[in-house]
């Protein structure tokens, strides 16, 4: 079946299996690879993305079911050779480590500071209790979301 | 694998009817989960995602109507939160933004987990479930909708349209065991209000029987009333846990969940 969709600020429109999740239509079809695809379960966040501006993991929602919608993923985030100030602080405070979760985090905290332009520490865990780290690389994580916030 | 996505609640029901074998989409939070691993491939997929009869809640006679598709993070929203307290405690505590953003309270009825966290908020106020068909719509109070483990009364054609509740406005709270505060399904839960007016308490527990059981005592008997509870149990050994600590944690949430609704 052909979907519509707006992906990163540009209509597009695909053919998709009816029991595919839409992390596999970005990835496969759409030829945006930078959400992750991990658990497959929505237990680790490395595939969240924005979808009508709610952050959702992408493996959780039928390819089907974004027809009509609009999504922002990882790749939409910063401008050619400009990053996102989320992304900018990821790199400086050393927030990296094998990269696999970094997508999803990087989603997860725009949109907090979002929501949440000044967000307390508690804040800042919950909105993150969704991504995990295997590298456990949490503490630079969070420098990097107080960096951006402060900026 | 066909989707069909209807735009009305009435091409919804049209649409069961003649496809009765479609399974129900709403968040996905479950289904996808059974497709992503190949454990079920249904023929067609009903998304009752574009519906907007079964998004958010409205007030009548003093009840609310709970969209089927209203998600747990709507549910955090005020004056909702205010006004069931208890579900919001327990939609606080499901998976992650993520998941909340997702999620909807019509989908943890149609998954019928007896760990669903949205269940024991709902039984110890009453809760009933408008049940719509393309033949007319019926109610059914939520503690008989529940029939099994993962089995709900819905009867061939049929659709979860909303969820009744009327307030009590009874202290109430909801409290989960689990490993860490996120993502956790439950290995036991409990909600339970202290009911003045009624003079009654009604507690509500998850994960410890096939399905989320109802308890209720009078305010007198509150002493005796974690020990109902647990015995009213009939947990199991599983991977989160064995039935004896289940049995035990059931035990110690009624106590604290007492003290903190007779406070």
């Amino acid at each position: 079946m052909r979907i519509e969709v707006t992906v990163n600020s540009e209509a597009r429109e695909v053919d998709v299996w009816g029991g595919e999740s839409l992390l596999h239509t970005l990835r496969e079809r759409l030829g945006l690879p930078g959400s992750k695809n991990a658990c497959e379960q929505g237990e680790c966040g490395s595939c969240s993305v924005l979808l009508d501006g709610k952050l959702v993991c992408a493996c959780l929602v039928l390819g089907a079911q974004a027809d009509g919608h609009e999504i922002v993923t990882v790749e939409g985030l910063g401008q050619e050779g400009q990053l996102h100030r989320v992304q900018e602080a990821f790199v400086e405070t050393g927030a990296v480590q094998c990269g696999f979760c970094t997508p999803g985090l990087v989603m997860a905290s725009v949109d907090l500071l979002e929501r949440r332009p000044d967000p307390s520490d508690d804040e800042i865990r919950e909105a993150l209790s969704g991504n995990l780290c295997r590298c456990t690389g949490y503490a630079k994580i969070f420098e990097a979301v107080r960096l951006a916030a402060a900026r | 694998m066909d989707v069909l996505t209807p735009r009305s609640l009435d091409e919804a029901l049209t649409l069961k009817a003649q496809h009765p074998e479609a399974v129900a989409l709403q968040g996905g939070t479950d289904l996808l989960v059974e497709l992503n691993f190949d454990r079920r491939r249904p023929q067609a997929i009903l998304n009752l995602a574009e519906v907007e009869e079964l998004r958010g809640w409205s007030r009548e006679d003093g009840s609310l109507r709970l969209g089927a598709g209203l998600t747990y993070a709507e549910v955090l929203e005020s004056p909702l939160a205010g006004q069931l307290p208890a579900l919001a405690e327990a939609s606080r505590t499901v998976g992650s933004p993520q998941i909340r953003n997702r999620g909807t309270i019509g989908g943890n009825l149609g998954t019928a987990s007896p760990a669903g966290d949205a269940l024991p908020p709902l039984l110890v106020e009453g809760a009933e479930v408008e049940i719509a068909s393309a033949g007319g719509s019926r109610r059914l109070p939520l503690r008989e909708f529940l029939v099994g483990p993962k089995r709900n009364a819905l009867e061939s054609g049929e659709l979860i349209a909303a969820v009744w509740v009327r307030p009590s406005g009874a202290p109430q709270t909801f409290m989960k065991v689990g490993p860490r505060n996120a993502m956790v399904i439950a290995v036991c839960s409990l909600a339970l209000a202290a009911d003045r007016e009624r003079e009654e308490i009604r507690a509500s527990f998850g994960s410890a029987g096939p399905v989320a059981g109802l308890v209720t005592a009078t305010l007198g008997e509150a002493a005796e009333f974690p020990e109902r509870v647990a015995a009213a149990a009939s947990p199991i050994d599983d991977v989160r846990g064995t039935a004896e600590y289940r049995r035990h944690a059931l035990r110690v949430l009624t106590r604290r969940a007492l003290e903190r609704c007779l406070a």
